[in-house]
């Protein structure tokens, strides 16, 4: 594994299932967490809609890629955040969005739910503060 | 004459849905699907735009679609009907016109 480890901000700001985005987004995100890198991942605009809980795509004929959101932890994807702008401009609150768990193997220090909603300031800094950005 | 107007895309990132209630004709059916279902959500900003479409034209939105996206019937804006495939269909046959806003 290489040394250096980057910071990686994958920005997610399409819903799911309309586009191909959001799936990809995921592929990628748990591909790249494979290469030991610091992941995060920060859901704006209508990318919020990706974590909201309860999907269920049996009538559409589409994979239901949403329990994989809940499994980031364990990808040791330890940083989730959600822009709060979008989500109120779309009715939705931290309530309607999935939790996801996040433990470290090692010292069993547990976070019960790593998805944070953060103001526009801290995702500027975010953006500001990574190494690589991946649009979506 | 009448026409069905679907619309699939987000209100909050393509102007489809705008357009669409900006020409459609008074009693003219809208059916919303796909992306276009976070349009008739209670709370968002658009709800405006959904409640004075109301007042003219029918709006339908897609249950699957709702459901796929993690949605309830109770989340819908009142007086938007929610509807399923055959009922898409059924619209589709009793109009003279499909007008896809993509």
């Amino acid at each position: 594994m290489s040394e250096v480890i980057k910071k990686f901000l994958y920005l997610n700001r399409k819903a799911p299932y309309g586009t191909i985005y959001a799936w990809e987004s995921l592929e990628v995100v748990l591909i790249g967490a494979a290469f030991d890198q610091e992941v995060r991942l920060m859901f704006v605009d209508d990318g919020v809609y990706q974590l909201v809980k309860g999907q269920d795509t049996k009538e559409i004929g589409m994979k239901n890629f949403s329990p994989t959101y809940r499994t980031l932890g364990d990808y040791e994807v330890k940083s989730i955040y959600v822009d709060k702008d979008s989500l109120e401009s779309r009715g939705l609150a931290q309530d309607d969005l999935v939790q996801i768990a996040w433990e470290d193997w090692e010292t069993e220090e547990e976070i019960e739910n790593i998805v944070e909603v953060v103001d526009a300031a801290r995702v500027s800094e975010l953006m500001e503060e990574s190494d690589v950005i991946f649009s979506f | 004459m009448s026409i069905l107007h679907t619309v699939n895309k987000s209100p909050f990132e393509r102007n489809a849905l705008e357009s669409c209630l900006k020409f459609a004709n008074s009693g003219d059916p809208v059916l919303l699907f796909e992306d276009g279902i976070y349009a008739v959500l209670k709370g968002t900003s658009a709800e405006g735009q959904i409640k004075a479409a109301l007042d003219n034209l029918n709006v339908y939105v897609l249950g699957p679609d709702l459901k796929a996206r993690g949605f309830s019937q109770e989340r819908v804006i009142e007086g938007v009907k929610v509807v399923g495939y055959a009922d898409f269909v059924d619209l589709a046959a009793e109009n003279d016109k499909v007008q896809a806003w993509l």
